[in-house]
């Protein structure tokens, strides 16, 4: 099915079961340990061994030779495999950096060896005996320092826009604002490592993995190891969080390939803590100029967003500056974006890429403008208020209610009660309030589905979706349910596995909306097997309660499907809805926080969010993603940065001891809105996503909080104690 | 993590006997810091000797009216104790503040004030350490070093003690109570235990080899306000960027340990006179000689701040 033209009534709309409140169908399995994670598939009878990575010691150079003789001879070995043996691969479509082979080292942590033993203890133990002798060469790690060299790449980044004369209106303009802003490289940090566990059966290979995106993987995979695509099948049913680290095919799973094939037996690999920080991904550090121009009435003339980031050779931009152009009014508008070469592990997608950071600067400099012309932030952002594609006016949003957010947020929130800056204190805390805009395109993707029904009535899903801890079991249940009129107790969900259709995957917040449209695509295919099998008119067949009903006939689904049940399978398409109409997604945050007044520690008292991200599919579901999203926010507003040795280039603090991401006493009460609303421009659903729009602005109004609260404008993350203190009133 | 072998000690001289006999065997007590460095082969002991059931987990009154608490008491059931919470409650207080729930269930008085630096380079094999390899190099001078020390810092070693709880011992001056290798006891100081990294980083105590702690020991109490501030980047699980415990007094003396700053639990009890005059003058005392690094400069302002804190609440 291709959806090109806007949606209109269909059976979504019923809404008996899509957008109800229905707690995780695999809540029960995850609650009671019986979710089997990638590590976790353990078969009594398959002889498994454990396999452990060794990372590059060095952040770049070659390997001259490596010496393996006392690993191998160590006890319970069965295999060594070394980057030098395997030689240099072909590098799978979606990464920058090699995963494992070859002698060349692209960055600190890259997989040179594996060590397969009996078991988990033996492996590690034997992988630290394995030796390696390095070239190294000289690396640059700083991005500040290499900014100067920085590079404008090629134009399929979209590096540049430009609409009007930004420079000639920002000189001319009433009111102006020109600041720097920071943001440091963050891990993805989810709690369950990269883990992957290969079994070749002669020359096919099936491997559990924690997998985003089953099909990229299958196909990079493919790629690496230089087999058959056909060759490879992979499971990844349950996943412990991915954040975008596990998009892109890594070296676990690579390392459990070479391993189990060397030590002819089935092998796990897990990436230790610190190679989840130095071996895969990261979002990497931006260094963003804004500057805005407005009249005294607050309407913004002028606004230009430059960023700065930093990637391994053939590596991209961190997109910071995608949110400026459509965030905001303007008819002078520039936004450009600059790569520099960083030898640093490589950067990728981490929640909400671009937009994340790119708002934690943007709404703060909103918030400093709105002071400038002296207006309240909310008002000024109201003024400033699109309903175009500020660059290219023709296209309409599809529908956008950032004004509504922000006004209903304020009010819930007690916006008004806002106290001028550093004016509030309780005891030893200075209170403020802060807010932001959030913004997140929504994406789509082709995503299939099969759909069967059988003769018991009950109706199986099966595509290869994953779910990431963001409930795409229950939400697709909760299609298929509605689509099929049967309640969710007679749906089974089956994610994650490469023999079922390829589906958009989980990433982008495009995961729920593309993946529910395949869904639905593939239920009006078996509801036409069903009407054509009856010789109902599938036009006026309605699926209602377990029945299938036209005109004064009705039959069981049950007994429609028959001894030998119904298929129905399809993919959804994208026509160019998506082209036409600008398709975003908005919210509101507030937060409220307290500064301690002698040490500068910040600690959050409330938070609300506000949203309108189309149809929310199931509220439980969406509330726990913006929540998580929030979460994430607090952290990179006031705690997480991977810190980087610019001499030996690698990020330092590898461990979740050094990364501080929240813990529950850094949480207070959070508060989630959502605003009743369907766009149907963007999919049958008329959903739209919901996963990263609640991280986008989260920190910036933070950050604005604490301005509120001191009076210190800190535009460096995180915004730690260090960076507050030397503002802060005289306690001694 | 290399292989070890294991035995169960059945005295606390057969314990030191044991670790004296063998210059690769190490104590474990609640195993939750050294486990830890076993696996990563910071450390790499090939014996264990396992002193959890030696009787060593109590905690009695002294004839002095002090208190004797067990080196296998568990960190929860100290900070507990009633007459911990009513007599030193800067004891009990800095303990809650440390590490979690779970980890204070296990981790034990004597295995606390022997834990190791949180030093990031520490915990990387693969860089330069001079703790951890000596005549390596301290990757932290001139690299990541927000969390390090600022006092009695050398040019061999900038790393700090993290506990909590040896802060408050500092302040309360405890005694740590050993038996050595060849069976004789002594009592050490708490101001005496710990070492400054000099040009000796990777030794952090003055305990000889085999040398085990069986109790620390808390003269009477004291009397006055017990606080303990811990500050930090996150509300809870996270070592101090800087920590205040203070015993102050409704006159406005006192006594003042400071963590986070140093390779030892800090105290300057010359400074403490200053204590009437306020934060500034005390701080100032504490951190005479203070040798920042670009990234922890900040540390010598908080302590001051934070003080101030205290000293206020102190004043009520
Ligand atoms: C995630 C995490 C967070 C933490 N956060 C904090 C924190 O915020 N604040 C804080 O203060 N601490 C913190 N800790 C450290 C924790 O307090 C220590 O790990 C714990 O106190 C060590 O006690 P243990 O009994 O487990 O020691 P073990 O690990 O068993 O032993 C530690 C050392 O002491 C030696 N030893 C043990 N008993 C004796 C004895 N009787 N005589 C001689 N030698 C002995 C051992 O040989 C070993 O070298 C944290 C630890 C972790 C893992
Ligand atoms: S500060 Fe001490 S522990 Fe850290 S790298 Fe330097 S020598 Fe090692």
């Amino acid at each position: 099915m291709k959806f090109e033209t806007p949606a209109t009534t269909n059976p979504i709309d019923r809404l008996k079961v899509i957008g109800q409140p229905i707690h995780r169908i695999d809540g029960e399995l995850k609650t009671t340990g019986r979710a089997m994670y990638a590590y976790e598939w353990h078969d009594p009878n398959t002889p498994y061994a454990y396999g452990y990575p060794v990372g590059a010691a060095i952040a770049k150079g070659r390997i001259n030779a490596m010496d393996v003789t006392a690993a191998k001879s160590a006890p319970g070995v069965l295999a060594v495999v070394t980057t030098l043996d395997v030689g240099k691969r072909k590098k799978g479509k979606f990464n920058t950096a090699n995963l494992f082979g070859g002698d060349e080292v692209q960055h600190y942590h890259q997989a040179i060896a594996v060590v397969v033993a009996e078991t988990f203890e033996e492996a590690r133990a034997a992988a630290a005996l394995v030796k390696a002798d390095y070239a190294e060469e000289r690396g640059t790690f700083d991005l500040s320092a290499e900014r100067r060299a920085a590079k404008k790449p090629d134009e399929s980044q979209e590096p540049d826009t430009a609409v009007g004369d930004f420079e000639a209106a920002f000189r001319s303009a009433s009111v102006t604002l020109d600041q720097s802003y920071t943001t440091p490289d963050q891990s993805h940090a989810m709690m369950e490592p990269h883990a992957s566990i290969a079994a070749w059966n002669g020359d096919e290979v099936t491997v559990w993995t924690s997998s985003q995106m089953i099909d990229w993987w299958r196909s990079d995979l493919a790629t690496t190891l230089g087999v058959d695509k056909g060759k490879i099948h992979l499971m990844s049913p349950f996943i412990g969080g991915g954040f975008g680290g596990k998009l892109f095919l890594r070296a676990d799973a690579v390392l459990a390939a070479f391993g189990a094939k060397a030590a002819n037996r089935p092998v796990k690999v897990a990436l230790p803590r610190p190679f989840v920080i130095n071996n895969t991904t990261h979002r990497p550090a931006t260094i963003q100029r804004i500057r805005i121009g407005a009249e005294r009435n607050g309407k913004i003339t002028a606004i230009a967003h430059e960023s700065w980031s930093g990637d391994l050779p053939g590596g991209g931009l961190e997109t910071a500056v995608n949110q400026t152009r459509l965030l905001y009014a303007g008819a002078n508008r520039m936004t450009a974006m600059r790569l520099v070469t960083l030898d640093l592990p490589e950067g990728n997608a981490m929640r909400a890429p671009g937009e994340a950071p790119g708002l934690m600067a943007l709404e703060i400099a909103i918030d400093e403008m709105a002071e400038r012309v002296g207006m309240d932030p909310i008002e000024f952002r109201i003024v400033n208020d699109t309903q175009v594609d500020p660059e290219k006016p023709e296209r309409p949003f599809s529908h956008r209610d950032l004004i509504g957010c922000l006004k209903l947020g304020a009010d819930r929130f007690g916006w008004s009660n806002r106290p001028k800056v550093g004016s509030r204190r309780e005891g030893d805390w200075l209170i403020g309030m802060g807010v932001a805009a959030a913004f997140r395109n929504n994406l789509v993707l082709p995503s299939g589905a099969r759909v069967k029904l059988d003769r018991q009535g009950v109706v199986t899903v099966e595509t290869d979706m994953t779910d990431i801890g963001t409930g795409s079991y229950t939400i697709i249940a909760q299609t298929a349910a509605e689509m099929m009129g049967v309640g969710i107790d007679k749906v089974a969900v089956q994610l994650g596995d490469s023999r079922f259709p390829v589906s958009a995957g989980s990433g982008g917040q495009f995961g729920a909306n593309s993946s529910t449209s395949g869904v639905y695509a593939a239920c009006i295919k078996l509801r036409d097997a069903i009407a054509q099998k009856l010789g109902f008119n599938s036009g006026d067949a309605v699926f209602e309660n377990g029945i299938v009903r036209s005109g004064n006939r009705s039959v069981p689904l049950a007994e429609a499907a028959g001894p030998g049940g119904l298929v129905g399978e399809d993919t959804m398409e994208w026509g160019d809805l998506a082209k036409t109409h600008q398709q975003s997604t908005f919210g509101a945050h507030f937060v409220e926080v307290g500064v301690d007044v002698a040490t500068g520690e910040t600690r959050i008292r409330r938070m609300l969010t506000v949203c309108a991200a189309g149809r929310i599919l199931n509220p439980i579901t969406a509330r726990s993603q913006v929540i998580g999203a929030m979460t994430m926010g607090a952290g990179g507003a006031l705690s997480e940065e991977l810190a980087v040795d610019t001499r030996r280039g690698f990020f330092v603090n590898h461990d979740l001891a050094g990364y501080e991401v929240p813990v529950h006493a850094d949480i207070p009460h959070q508060e989630v809105v959502f605003m009743a609303e369907t766009d149907p421009m963007s999919s049958p659903m008329k959903a739209k996503g919901v996963g990263e729009l609640g991280l986008c602005g989260v920190a910036a109004a933070i950050t604005n909080a604490i301005y509120n609260a001191t009076g210190v404008r800190v535009r460096h993350y995180p915004i730690t104690l260090d960076k507050l203190i030397g503002g802060l009133p005289d306690v001694a | 993590m290399r292989a070890f072998t294991y035995e169960r000690a059945s005295s606390v001289e057969a314990a030191a006997k044991a670790a004296a006999s063998n210059p690769e065997a190490k104590f474990i007590a609640g195993g939750t810091n050294l486990l830890d460095l076993m696996k990563l082969e910071i450390e790499t002991p090939t014996h264990l000797i396992d002193v959890n059931g030696l009787g060593l987990d109590k905690i009695e009154a002294t004839p002095e009216g002090g208190l004797r608490i067990g080196a296998l008491v568990r960190n929860t059931d100290l900070a507990a104790h009633e007459t911990v919470r009513r007599d030193y409650g800067l004891l009990s207080r800095a303990l809650v503040a440390g590490a979690s729930g779970q980890l204070r269930n296990r981790a034990t008085t004597a295995g606390n004030l022997l834990q190791r630096t949180r030093c990031p380079y520490f915990y990387d094999p693969n860089q330069p350490c001079n703790k951890r390899q000596p005549g390596s190099g301290c990757s932290a001078i001139g690299g990541f070093s927000r969390q390090h020390a600022v006092v009695g810092v050398s040019d061999a070693c900038i790393a700090t003690h993290p506990s909590d709880m040896a802060i408050a011992m500092r302040a309360l001056d405890a005694t740590v109570e050993t038996v050595k290798a060849d069976g004789s006891r002594r009592a050490i100081p708490i101001a005496d235990f710990h070492r400054l990294p000099g040009d000796t980083p990777h030794i952090e105590t003055v305990l000889e080899r085999g040398e085990f702690i069986t109790a620390v020991l808390l003269p009477s109490p004291v009397g006055g306000k017990h606080i303990y501030r811990k500050v930090r980047d996150r509300a809870s699980y996270a070592f101090a960027l800087v920590s205040i415990g203070a015993i102050i007094h409704p006159d406005g003396t006192g006594r003042v340990a400071v963590g986070g700053i140093a390779h030892k639990p800090w105290r300057v009890e010359a400074a403490e006179a200053e204590l009437p005059k306020g934060a500034r003058a005390a701080a100032r005392g504490i951190l005479a000689d203070a040798r920042p690094t670009e990234q922890n400069r900040f540390k010598v302002d908080l302590v001051e701040r934070a003080l101030g804190a205290v000293l206020s609440e102190a004043r009520g």
